[in-house]
């Protein structure tokens, strides 16, 4: 087994009162209507422990507001967790020195799902790739175009169109940029969050084709959030399965999908959609998600878990080794 | 009554923009039995939308209906007035949105805007009116109905307000629903939810359904039939076992091949190399040809549809013999 790269132990994430408009709102009726006051803390990401190792792909699977951004860029390391620490080769990147921690940030590269939001409109294709490398000192003297014509060419752009605006792209190639950006600092390791999400199926094929191509080219690892099953299992090598900001699952993909242990992953991988299917039985997993302010006693899953015993309600179960590799946390398997 | 809800032929919506015509819908014919379900797949662009917005007659200048006919039960919707469409729309035609606040209003009460909806069709009381929006809440699955009819929109998850514009669109059991993309931005599990509730909608009440949407996946689980669309063109329809096990479009046969799960697990996808064109002044001849492998100088004629089989049509000079899925 290879070095681990990123270490996180005991990583939580809480945010405080800076709620949105709406939640806001929502908080002024409800006391409107003589609710009594809630403790408004978003528990966002609670006691992670995960390990990702050298030239590995993890995907990151769960329920929108599961806590899968968050715990994403405590990984990228633009956001510092609430309480543990995490570590990079080994080391707790909070005890770094400033520099040695800018070099760190630099390793891990985050991709978004919108690359338009995540491009700065004003700026032009070659200006957005080369910027940071050459703030970072990463391009000899008088190199600076044909280095960002590399980076273009690598992430599957022509180098013609570098003197462009991201708005004169479409959806694909803007990606393609931010690939191209991202892959600019020579990263070690990127955070995909949910990087293919809003692309049409034909240049979905085509940008997952380009992770999977740089992996091999350039030894990356990935963290791979995605909503889509059918994509985390095509890609990853080991799957993470989070619910309310707690990992319930984690095991190889193809255990993972042969054998799912937790009720939550069986409950949602029973329910993805597949071009095999047809007259499908549709049936849904029942109740809401439920929401990291107002979160479930015990196992936070138990209001729609059809296993639920009393101790569920009471006891959160802890995530256990039940194979080599294989983790779960649920009452059943104790 | 037939059981033909809706028969679509040769429908033409076009929006003449100062910079040209841009032929979103481009001879599109379809039909959509009583009680099924007909998957309208397409990449984003392809004219999806505007062929809904088109049946419901929701299409602003400088777009129109530029021809053919829309029969609904016989009638054509391209030739009725807009107050006549109005007492169709809402009533035995409904579309449910992507976004679940293009139905719903952001400042009123869930029970306000239901009732409304209910009494502007029939002339029942108001706590018959009530009564059935609390049903068609409990219908769709949202918990204690009553006490969320005096809810805000605003109250609700993402989900939950999907669900909300969903029991709107069944207030009068409708014999046609147009859902555009309505599950895509929702998580799996809610999803599984919402076609759960649709399945039931059209066994037992006999609605038509038109679901459009990106996801190949959800149609092969849901649809009966499907139309394939790519740059305003239908290029390939038939039942779900005929276009999805064996497609006789290059492109069909391509948007398929890159679905993860029809691909070994970490091998390269098969893709579609280049992109979708723009539909704005688009030359003539098929426009898939830039990304199609058999394409040749044949194909810069537009394909005419044919039907190699029945039920099946299909637009392509040189279509996959062998099913090669
Ligand atoms: N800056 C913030 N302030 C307050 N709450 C936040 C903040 N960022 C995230 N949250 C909350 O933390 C929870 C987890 O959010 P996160 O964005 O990590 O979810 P996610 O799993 O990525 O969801 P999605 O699938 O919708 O992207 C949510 O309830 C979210 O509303
Ligand atoms: N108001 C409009 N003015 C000009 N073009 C439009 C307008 N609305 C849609 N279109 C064009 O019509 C085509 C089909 O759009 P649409 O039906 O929304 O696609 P889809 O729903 O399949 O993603 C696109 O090329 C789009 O740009
Ligand atoms: S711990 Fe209990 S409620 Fe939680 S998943 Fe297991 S059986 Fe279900
Ligand atoms: S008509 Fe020609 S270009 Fe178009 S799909 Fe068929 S073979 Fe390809
Ligand atoms: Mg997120
Ligand atoms: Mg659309």
């Amino acid at each position: 087994m290879s070095a681990p790269v990123i270490e996180l132990r005991g990583v939580s994430k809480r945010f405080g009162k800076s709620f949105d408009i709406a939640a806001r709102l929502t908080h002024r009726l409800s006391g409107a209507l003589g609710r009594p006051y809630k403790d408004q803390t978003v528990h966002a990401v609670d006691t992670v422990d995960l390990t990702i190792r050298k030239g590995e792909v993890v995907g990151l699977v769960g329920e929108s507001g599961c806590g899968k951004s968050t715990l994403g860029r405590m990984v990228a390391g633009i956001m510092p967790p609430s309480d543990g620490s995490v570590l990079w080769q080994g080391t707790d990147i909070a005890t770094l020195s400033p520099e040695a921690a800018r070099a760190v940030k630099l390793k891990v590269q985050m991709i978004f799902q919108d690359p338009y939001a995540s491009l700065n409109p004003r700026l032009r294709v070659a200006e957005i790739v080369g910027e940071a490398p050459r703030v970072h000192g990463m391009i000899p003297r008088g190199t600076f175009d044909a280095y960002v014509d590399a980076q273009l060419h690598r992430a599957g752009l022509d180098p013609a169109y570098k003197r462009r605006y991201p708005h004169q792209f479409s959806g694909g190639q803007r990606q393609r940029i931010g690939i191209a950006r991202a892959l600019a600092v020579q990263p070690e390791f990127l955070v995909c969050d949910e990087a293919v999400a809003a692309l049409d199926v034909s240049i979905q094929a085509q940008i997952l084709n380009l992770f999977m191509d740089l992996r091999a080219e350039l030894d990356l690892t990935y963290l791979f959030i995605s909503h889509d099953l059918g994509v985390v299992e095509h890609l990853s090598d080991r799957v993470v399965i989070m619910y309310l900001g707690r990992i319930v699952e984690e095991a190889r993909a193809e255990e993972i999908f042969a054998h799912a242990n937790h009720p939550y992953t069986q409950a949602l991988l029973s329910e993805v959609p597949r071009i095999e299917a047809r007259k499908k039985h549709f049936v849904g997993v029942k109740g809401e998600i439920p929401s990291p302010i107002d979160r479930p006693t015990g196992c936070h899953f138990h209001p729609r878990c059809p296993h639920a015993m009393p101790r569920c309600a009471i006891e959160a179960p802890a995530l256990r080794e039940i194979a080599p590799g294989h983790r779960s946390a649920c009452h059943l398997n104790t | 009554m037939s059981d033909m809800t809706l028969e679509v032929r040769n429908l033409r919506t076009h929006f003449f923009t100062r910079a040209g015509v841009v032929r979103a819908v481009e001879d599109v014919s379809f039909s959509v039995q009583r009680g099924r379900v007909l998957g309208l797949v397409g990449e984003s662009g392809s004219g999806k939308t505007v062929t809904g917005f088109s049946i419901i007659r929701l299409v602003d200048p400088p777009g129109r209906i530029a021809g053919g006919s829309i029969l609904f039960h016989g009638r054509d919707l391209a030739k009725l007035s807009e107050r006549e469409m109005r007492g169709l729309r809402g009533n035995r035609i409904a579309m449910i949105f992507q976004d679940p606040m293009m139905t719903l209003n952001p400042v009123l009460r869930i029970d306000t805007q239901m009732i409304e909806t209910v009494r502007a069709h029939a002339k029942v009381s108001h706590a018959e009116a009530r009564a059935r929006s609390r049903d068609a809440l409990g219908m769709v699955g949202i918990p204690s109905p009553d006490e969320r009819l005096e809810s805000y929109p605003h109250q609700f998850s993402g989900g939950m307000r999907q669900r909300v514009a969903i029991a709107i669109a069944l207030l009068h059991r409708p014999d046609l629903i147009i859902a555009d993309e309505p599950t895509t931005a929702l998580d799996v599990t809610i999803q599984a939810q919402i076609l759960a509730e649709v399945q039931k909608l059209a066994a037992n009440v006999g609605t038509a359904l038109i679901w459009i949407t990106h996801d190949l996946s959800v149609v092969a689980g849901l649809a009966d039939e499907i139309a394939v669309m790519y740059a305003g063109r239908i290029v390939e329809a038939g039942d779900v076992a005929t276009v999805l096990d064996r497609p006789s479009h290059p492109y069909t046969h391509g948007l398929i091949g890159s679905v993860p799960s029809r691909n070994k697990r970490g091998t390269r996808l098969r893709q579609i190399p280049g992109m979708t064109p723009s539909l704005l002044d688009l030359p003539e001849g098929c426009a898939f040809r830039a990304r199609c492998a058999y394409a040749d100088a044949a194909c810069e004629k537009d394909p005419p549809t044919t039907e190699p089989a029945r039920g099946h049509a299909l637009r392509c000079f040189h279509p996959l013999l062998e099913p090669v899925a």
